[in-house]
């Protein structure tokens, strides 16, 4: 579009009747675009494929993730035990499916819990500034300088239900980073004009937030998600570790991650396996979070 | 000065900021308006110059209620609308608008065209169909000599001059009676900017409209202007009619600024080479005891360090604020 098509002569003879569309909802535009973003799609159906075959662990998964067999421990990928078993014998794919169930369970819901913070705060902070930014940013210091893993075995010893505990804990834990970055971007987009417009048409300062201004730092706000994900199975790991998180013998990716790492010279496929699981799970995430930039940015 | 008939009348608007900074957290107060007094007439567009920096836009947002007024009062009609909340304020939202000067933020690139322009409507009108608001946009579009199919685009797929229009729609949604157009062609190609006055000359008459129109420079409001107020660091140093202050201006600084207007005219412009002022304009963060054009006025005498001038009616319509004339 040149600054030539801007005359009025031009636009006038623009003015044909019957050219009009149909609007479309911004939301199918975005879906339409996000279902061309081809890496985007492979993640969305790989990841839909491994959260469904690891709900399905009772079903789906060959042997009983407990089921110790002294006569095969320690024994490569194959046929019979697709990849491998360890140091038990139990087989490692059905561990890795029932592991599945944890971790990517506290992955995206720990993710989600800690975005949701993170945003409600850095939004506030930066939107209103002031007093209430000063408070909420000396809280989030306060926060960032506890060392949350003791903070987190205290909690984790008096959780009652393990796996929501541990969601909850994590979530609570992990909101910082992003309340500081959304605080930030929402401190520069809030400067545009079209935010003054807004409020000089009278809108409310949800509606402002909403529709103007987290829209805008979108981007800033998918990055700290999808890097939540990975942070949160690798933390409940930790947790797991410490005999906090998920207790043996039920298997998460993480405690398997750890279990296995005095063995990973002699038996590698012990640690590759459930790394390899972690690490398309954050891929996926990833590239979906990417995705889903591309396809709400107009300008693409 | 009478104001019987006032649209907006404005009675020694202030605005400071106040900046908080460094290891003591010492306050600055930017004194960015002070004591401006004006009126603005039903139907007609009164021009505000000044310099960057000189408030003009600070004017603009603290007329709308866009910034709280430090002092001074803000009458649209018979109704104060300093100190109002947001919602007291809504009904005159529907009323007063605003044009901005940058084309680029003022329009969410996250929004269709079609959402732009019926967000008034959202917010003004929540009892109208979806229908109803796009079949408005619509209308709004083809008034701006848009094509009404450009509903479906975002802003990044306009040039700047189109942008400009999808603004103005924008302030035109809500069918207000005061635009503040706040430099709305600065940003603009010359011959955009041509355009884009014209349209909002055609639209005043249409739809009777009363504009504030703010620019940096007296060429420009020259055209759409029926009175001009000049503004110099955060005061009104001069208000009258254009052809009154083009003929006769009084004010020291509006004669540098008329001056200053480049002619088209190679061989008049050798005879008259451009005087550019000397000096620069006193920090707002400390501005002089007396008149804020002293120190880089011709005419200057002691009188004008010590006390500061009042804006006076020197001559019939013709207000300004000097001790020398």
């Amino acid at each position: 579009m040149t600054e030539h098509n801007d005359s009025l002569a031009t636009d006038n003879a623009l003015l044909v009747e019957g050219i009009d569309t149909v609007q479309r909802s911004n939301a199918r535009i975005a879906w339409s675009k996000f279902r061309r973003h081809r890496l985007a799609m492979i993640s969305a159906v790989v990841l839909l494929v491994l959260t469904v075959l690891c709900m399905a662990a009772p079903i789906v998964a060959p042997y009983e993730f407990d089921a110790i067999d002294l006569a095969n421990i320690r024994q490569r990928p194959n046929a019979v035990h697709l990849l491998g078993t360890d140091a038990l014998g139990r087989d490692l794919f059905t561990r890795l499916l029932f592991g599945g169930r944890i971790s990517i369970t506290i992955g995206l819901t720990s993710a989600f819990i800690g975005t949701l913070i993170g945003t409600l705060v850095g939004a506030t902070a930066g939107y209103y500034g002031g007093r209430i930014d000063n408070l909420l940013m000396r809280l989030t210091d306060l926060a960032y300088s506890i060392p949350t893993l003791p903070l987190m075995i205290v909690l984790g010893a008096y959780a009652d239900t393990q796996v929501l505990g541990l969601m909850l804990i994590i979530g609570f834990f992990s909101w910082m980073s992003t309340a500081r970055v959304v605080r930030g971007a929402i401190l520069a987009v809030k400067q545009n004009d079209y935010v003054t417009a807004a409020h000089a048409l009278g809108a409310g300062d949800r509606a402002v937030v909403l529709r103007h201004i987290i829209p805008n730092v979108f981007n800033s706000i998918v990055v700290g998600a999808t890097l939540g994900v990975g942070d949160a199975i690798i933390v409940e790991s930790s947790l797991s570790f410490l005999g906090l998180g998920v207790s043996p013998p039920i298997p998460t990716w993480g405690n398997m991650l750890m279990d296995s790492q005095a063995t990973m010279a002699s038996e590698p496929w012990l640690t590759i396996f459930p790394g390899m699981a972690i690490l398309i799970t954050v891929l996926c995430v990833n590239f979906m979070g990417d995705g889903l930039q591309d396809a709400l940015d107009p300008t693409l | 000065m009478e104001s019987k008939d006032a649209l907006v009348r404005v009675r020694g608007l202030t605005k400071h900021f106040v900046t908080e900074g460094g290891l003591l957290r010492q306050t600055k107060t930017v004194h960015a308006v002070n004591g401006v007094d004006m009126d603005v007439f039903p139907g007609e567009t009164l021009g505000l110059v000044g310099e960057s920096g000189c408030g003009k836009s600070t004017v603009g947002r603290t007329i709308l209620q866009l910034y709280p007024a430090t002092a001074g009062s803000v009458r649209y009609g018979d109704d104060e609308l300093t100190g109002l909340t947001r919602k007291e304020m809504l009904p005159y939202r529907r009323r007063m608008q605003i044009v901005f000067q940058d084309p680029y933020s003022s329009l969410n690139p996250r929004l269709t065209v079609g959402s732009i322009v019926a967000e008034p409507l959202l917010i003004h009108h929540p009892h109208l169909t979806k229908k109803e608001r796009e079949d408005r946009s619509r209308e709004l579009l083809r008034r701006v000599n848009l094509d009404p199919s450009f509903v479906n685009r975002f802003p990044h797929e306009f040039s700047g001059g189109q942008r400009q229009r999808i603004g103005i729609a924008r302030a035109l949604a809500v069918d207000p009676e005061f635009v503040v157009c706040d430099e709305p062609i600065s940003a603009l190609d010359v011959s955009v900017q041509a355009q884009v006055v014209t349209l909002l000359e055609r639209l005043q008459q249409e739809l009777n409209l009363t504009f504030l129109f703010i620019a940096h420079d007296l060429s420009m409001v020259r055209h759409i202007s029926s009175r001009i107020a000049v503004m110099y660091l955060g005061r009104i140093v001069e208000l009258t009619s254009r052809d009154e202050l083009f003929e006769h201006p009084q004010h020291p600084y509006t004669r540098a600024l008329l001056a200053a207007i480049p002619v088209p005219d190679p061989a008049y412009a050798a005879r008259h080479p451009l005087r550019a002022l000397e000096g620069e304009v006193p920090n707002p963060l400390d501005p002089p005891r007396g008149c804020p054009f002293a120190p880089r006025c011709p005419l200057a005498q002691q009188v004008c360090r010590d006390s500061r001038p009042e804006l006076e009616e020197k001559a019939p319509g013709h207000f300004s604020a000097c001790h020398m004339v």
